[in-house]
């Protein structure tokens, strides 16, 4: 059912065009390369996939439906609106793929920890879930701010197993977590995997999360194919780093007739410095180990960001969406966070359906795309992710329940 | 004195001088702008007095190898404002009061790439600076920066660790000038030093790989005896925490000043057998 081709490979350093690269410390440069060489030879053995694929249809739950969303479509009005269902996935977000690809990648290295960083904490629960499985340890970075917004998830990761440890510095968020993972991981590369959550990262991680989510777009292709007898006119993801995105969209990267559109967090607005819109507002830059596009200052400090979504709080976003950007083959859009709350609520009346807040960034964007779209015409939006573990979010931003602090 | 005509081997000499005198460098570390632009021009010249070669270092929002006491380091200097034209200033200044001092530009990529790795290449020589320590520029990724700072005669200094293999040390060393700078550990900056043999191993290996390049270690240094122990099978001994430590030790500029020289002095008499 899967392609399993490795099609627009990046180079033998892990560049897409300028970007990406292994911008490392020397101490993690053997530690990548020994994963590089893992991830080629298991991609080859077809025993590899087998378990993977196994695990993919009988503990996640994959395939995830393609849902013909006609009460949604019919609220919006222009383009039939189908969405990839990542949400009913096992523990709830797409994440799985690449924690289940990476966790077999991490035994078959007998390796017997492994680590990650977390922003919603979807990761965090995912590599948690797969460390349960496979039996082993599991330190999860988070900042104490995300802890405080996901705190659900926190708990999930305990009971799983997984120490959550808090992280402190800088602005307290995704990239800190990162960073405190990747100190970690200097000290503990020898009996230790990390896990790495999205599309960014040192070479071979955009690779590596790229690969582990093709699954979506392979099934939402073909789903769509069969349900509708065409291809969409419109793909649409969210992108925090990019991993749902890259899954969703590289599959329909040679469709020429499918515009691939990239929606970014606008925060409080994109003209208000209060966003994490990299591709839209930042340049290029070098962050945990790569060359992308960065929201930093005049004189290359990373900046804090703002996104009413744990997920999208990150002020970088994997190198291969910045060149697929640069080459033209990516669309931009955002979404604040007063619309995804909006389209959440939408989407849950009209549906039955309760997003994540990441997801309803996509859902935001898609629906304004197929307003202005026929009816004949398809938008697929990726709904990355079930909405549960933002709940407490939600309830504040709507006034539902008292405002703490 | 113009400092921008100087000899571009700078380094390669304090090394000779130090080997003639019969003692290992001593190469010392602090953040510039920590915690402020004026205290740290009055620290880094203080230390600049007892060392062989400074590492100055420049602050940056994502110090991913670094341990907490270098990180706060970071935090302070960049919440006192400092720029990275005030790295350049305080360079300047170190250089003008020590003209046989090594000086090594230490940081992160994202700061000389947002600047353009020319125009930082052009800065930082005229400020004085020998060479360049970039963390996060591996030989590989060397493309991005190698041609300016050879176009502007800045040494760049390459690290090494435990898990570099012989095919890495020959790339380092391929791509490296000035000295190498060995990580003595696996781990991040002020954590704790690992099996003295072992470093001495792995820099013994390195030396025999090297070529004339010298061997600095660091990472881990916290006591004199270490740095005695550490000196007597490198080049050069480099110790960064244990003397930004004493800025938050101290309760005023003046003692920090002191515990740091007199630190620093106990250092180089350690490195100095």
């Amino acid at each position: 059912m899967y392609n399993l081709d490795i099609t627009h490979a990046p180079d033998a350093g892990g560049h897409f065009g300028k970007f990406g690269g292994r911008f490392a410390a020397e101490t993690l440069m053997q530690p990548l390369k020994e994963i590089e060489e893992a991830f080629y030879e298991a991609w080859a053995d077809d025993s590899f996939h087998a378990e993977r694929l196994d695990l993919l249809e009988n503990y996640v739950g994959r395939a995830t439906p393609l849902y013909h969303a006609k009460q949604l479509t019919a609220a919006t009005g222009g383009a039939q609106i189908y969405l990839k269902r990542e949400d009913l996935t096992h523990t709830g977000a797409h994440k799985i793929n690449n924690t289940i690809g990476q966790g077999l990648l991490a035994r078959r290295m007998g390796k017997k920890r492994v680590i990650a960083e977390t922003g919603a904490g979807q990761h965090g629960v995912a590599t948690a879930t797969v460390a349960a499985m496979f039996g082993m340890q599991c330190d999860i970075y988070m900042g104490r701010e995300d802890m405080a917004r996901q705190m659900p998830n926190v708990l999930r990761m305990r009971l799983l197993g997984a120490n959550v440890i808090p992280v402190d510095s800088g602005t307290a968020t995704l990239k800190d977590a990162v960073n405190e993972a990747l100190r970690n991981w200097v000290a503990t590369c020898e009996d230790t995997f990390y896990i790495f959550g999205t599309a960014a990262g040192p070479h071979p991680y955009p690779l590596l999360v790229r690969q582990f989510h093709t699954v979506i777009g392979q099934e939402a292709r073909a789903q769509c194919l069969k349900q509708a007898g065409r291809l969409p006119d419109v793909a649409v993801a969210c992108v925090g780093g990019g991993s749902n995105a890259m899954g969703l969209l590289h599959p329909f990267r040679d469709d020429a007739s499918v515009r691939l559109v990239a929606v970014e967090a606008a925060g409080y607005g994109l003209e208000s410095g209060q966003h994490a819109a990299s591709l839209a507002k930042g340049k290029a830059g070098i962050l945990h180990g790569n060359l992308t596009f960065l929201l930093e200052d005049d004189e290359g400090q990373v900046q804090g960001t703002h996104s009413i979504s744990a997920g999208l709080d990150y002020p970088g976003v994997g190198p291969e969406l910045a060149y697929m950007f640069e080459q033209g083959r990516l669309e931009l859009d955002a979404t604040t966070d007063d619309e995804a709350l909006e389209a959440l609520q939408l989407l849950t009346r009209k549906e039955g359906i309760i997003p994540a807040l990441e997801s309803s960034h996509a859902l935001a964007a898609g629906a304004r795309i197929a307003k202005s779209m026929d009816a004949d015409q398809i938008v697929l939006i990726n709904l990355s992710g079930r909405g549960d573990k933002d709940m407490n979010t939600v309830f504040k931003a709507l006034g539902w329940v008292e405002n703490e602090s | 004195m113009n400092s921008a005509i100087v000899d571009p081997s700078r380094l390669a000499a304090v090394f000779d001088r130090c080997k003639q005198e019969g003692r290992t460098a001593l190469v010392g570390y602090l953040t510039a702008g920590d915690p402020d632009v004026s205290t740290s021009e009055e620290l880094l010249l203080a230390l600049a007095e007892q060392t062989d070669i400074l590492e100055i270092g420049m602050p940056f929002s994502d110090p991913m190898a670094d341990g907490p006491v270098i990180q706060a380091a970071s935090e302070r200097a960049l919440e006192a404002g400092t720029h990275i034209s005030d790295v350049f200033e305080l360079t300047r200044k170190v250089r003008d009061a020590n003209p046989e001092l090594g000086i090594v530009l230490m940081g992160y990529a994202n700061v000389p790439y947002a600047m353009g790795f020319d125009l930082f290449s052009e800065r930082a020589k005229a400020a004085g600076a020998d060479g360049v320590l970039i963390v996060d520029i591996p030989a590989e990724e060397g493309h991005i920066c190698d041609a300016a700072l050879k176009e502007h005669g800045l040494d760049r200094i390459m690290l090494l660790s435990p898990t570099s293999t012989d095919e890495r040390i020959q790339l380092a060393c391929d791509c490296a000038s000035g000295f190498i700078y060995y990580v003595s550990l696996n781990g991040i900056t002020g954590a704790d030093m690992g099996d003295m043999q072992s470093i001495h191993e792995k820099v013994k290996h390195i030396k025999a790989i090297s070529d004339d390049l010298p061997v600095c270690v660091g990472f881990g240094v916290k006591t004199p005896e270490q740095a005695a122990q550490v000196a007597e099978f490198s080049d050069g001994v480099v110790v960064g925490s244990h003397f930004v430590a004493h800025i938050t030790q101290a309760e005023n500029k003046a003692d920090i000043r002191a515990a740091l020289s007199a630190s620093a002095a106990s250092m180089r008499q350690a490195v100095g057998i």
